[in-house]
């Protein structure tokens, strides 16, 4: 019998090479059909899929939260009711995703493998700026697909354990990364309301559970005039996510917590249907 | 042109298990223990940067003894089998009992391959269940042999006298304390019958695979204050929380 020295059983050479403590490298190396960035679509080609919509984040004292609407859609269609677009990364950090569902998921997926592979290689955690640019090379790989339809578009938000307050990153579809420094973020389709809502809603000093109400607000008055956004959706009892990343580490809100904020100001606006409002002076 | 002495296979063979079992022996033990929650993974070792304990995935841990680069290479290939399988799977494919198999092949291949030298290294591969009688621990030697383990096992140097000192008083339902001053005892034998050693925390490496965990990864290292507080056998530091032991690490 012949001795068995490169085929069945034994981890092929690129597991035991030694050097990058990286997963997506390793993908590179052995597997790279894996990577979602291998992907291309034949030229001039448009493909329709469900897109996720508006994510929002703001930071408080002693953390950040981050939720999402719950809705997908395919052009005029809405594709899924009950999505979940936000997601831990890791013990003190959550990404939300807007954009084309399927490869947002996907990912994330990768993302979180990242991180838990690094921390496991190294036996130590990625920095906070770290893991923000170890996201913007994913965004990177997706441009392609981003250019024609398939854009990935992420907010990145988590408790900084050596500055020892919250931070959001931004991105855009080429992966340019921004710290968000007004305490506030959001991207989406229906972003750009959500951060009017936040402007007029956000102040400093906020605890988590007011940061969790401003967010639903924000994710309220997103859905009021952009169709692609859900609202809380009573009858079915479908609520946005909302996340809270403090030191004591990721927190996703019960369902009960979730539909406690959003009933009370779903009551608030059958009085008020633009909601709260700020002085105008 | 000079003909090379002929060797017969099995003193080849005898000759590369020799070799390697040296190199086992000459280095410190690490005990794995079942206890009621899990298992409990004690090694001798003063170094907080090179681990002989690591965690493999949600519910695998891998433990060795021999030469570092050698078993550091075979865990950081462990790592990534066993992300890329629960990658292209699901979290829940991935177990040690396919991991022991990968690592048996990649051991034995090397055993038996004429080009390479032999590893010198003795693995244990665990994995925590839902309950005690799910628990899986794995020992595998350098020719690549699998050993399927219960309760207690030992690898490295004084291996067989702890392991027969363990098997008698290891017992199913230990608390975290017991299990970890049974192991601590073991540990601390001298296998020439002169009086057991004293060992202190900063000389030992302690993780948990603990089934409690509320998180999806249950392995967890036990540092500083709270195994100090283990060794001294207040049971209650078993359930204290992670803040604590992560504030310990800073």
């Amino acid at each position: 019998m012949e001795a068995n020295l490169s085929g069945t059983g034994r981890l092929p050479a690129a597991f035991l090479t030694p050097g990058s403590s990286s997963f997506l490298d390793f993908l590179d190396s052995h597997a790279p059909q894996l990577l979602p960035g291998r992907r291309t679509l034949p030229e001039g080609m448009t493909v329709e899929a469900p897109h996720g919509t508006t994510i929002v984040s703001a930071v408080f004292d002693g953390g950040v939260v981050l939720a999402g609407d719950r809705r997908a859609t395919m052009g005029n269609v809405i594709a899924q009711r009950d999505i979940e677009k936000v997601f831990p990364a890791d013990e003190y950090s959550a990404v939300g995703i807007a954009g084309t569902a399927g490869l947002a998921v996907e990912m994330v997926r990768l993302f979180q493998l990242e991180l838990e592979h690094y921390e496991k290689i190294e036996g130590a955690v990625l920095s906070f700026e770290g893991k923000a640019n170890r996201l913007t090379t994913m965004i990177r790989s997706n441009l392609a697909m981003a250019m024609q339809g398939l854009a990935v578009v992420p907010v990145f938000a988590g408790y900084d354990l050596d500055l020892g307050r919250g931070r959001i990153f931004t991105y855009d579809v080429t992966g340019g990364r921004s710290e968000e420094r007004s305490g506030f973020a959001a991207t989406g389709s229906g972003s750009v309301f959500a951060r009017g809502a936040m402007k007029k809603l956000y102040r400093d000093g906020l605890t988590g559970e007011q940061a969790a109400t401003l967010a639903v607000q924000a994710l309220y008055d997103a859905a009021d005039d952009d169709s692609a956004t859900g609202g809380p959706d009573l009858a079915r009892k479908i609520f946005p996510i909302v996340t809270l990343i403090t030191e004591d580490g990721f927190r996703r809100l019960d369902e009960d917590e979730v539909a406690a904020i959003a009933v009370t100001i779903t009551e608030q606006r059958r009085e008020h249907p633009n909601g709260p409002q700020a002085p105008l002076l | 042109m000079s003909t090379p002495f002929y060797v017969s296979p099995q003193q080849a063979m005898a000759d590369r298990a020799e070799y390697a079992r040296k190199g086992i022996a000459r280095g410190r033990s690490v005990v794995v223990l079942t206890y009621a929650d899990g298992i409990v993974f004690v090694a001798e070792n003063t170094s907080r940067a090179l681990h002989k304990v690591s965690e493999i995935y949600d519910k695998i841990a891998f433990a060795a003894v021999g030469r570092y680069n050698e078993f550091e290479n075979l865990r950081i290939g462990g790592v990534r089998y066993a992300d890329l399988r629960g990658y292209s799977y699901d979290r829940a494919d991935v177990t040690a009992r396919g991991l022991a198999n990968v690592y048996a092949q990649t051991l034995g291949t090397i055993f038996s391959s004429v080009g390479e030298k032999p590893y010198e290294v003795e693995l244990i591969v665990a994995e925590v269940g839902r309950t005690d009688a799910d628990d899986q621990i794995y020992r595998l030697t350098p020719d690549g042999s699998v050993v399927d383990e219960k309760n207690a096992v030992v690898v490295g140097g004084n291996a067989d006298s702890i392991g027969s000192y363990l098997g008698q008083r290891h017992r199913s339902g230990l608390g975290l304390a017991e299990a970890l001053k049974l192991a601590v005892d073991g540990l601390a034998r001298d296998p020439n019958g002169g009086s057991p050693r004293t060992l202190t925390p900063e000389q030992l490496e302690v993780a948990v695979l603990d089934r409690q965990r509320p998180r999806q990864r249950k392995f967890k290292r036990i540092l500083g204050g709270q195994l100090a507080r283990l060794l001294s056998g207040d049971e209650s530091a078993a359930a204290e929380d992670e803040g604590d032991a992560s504030a310990d690490t800073e």
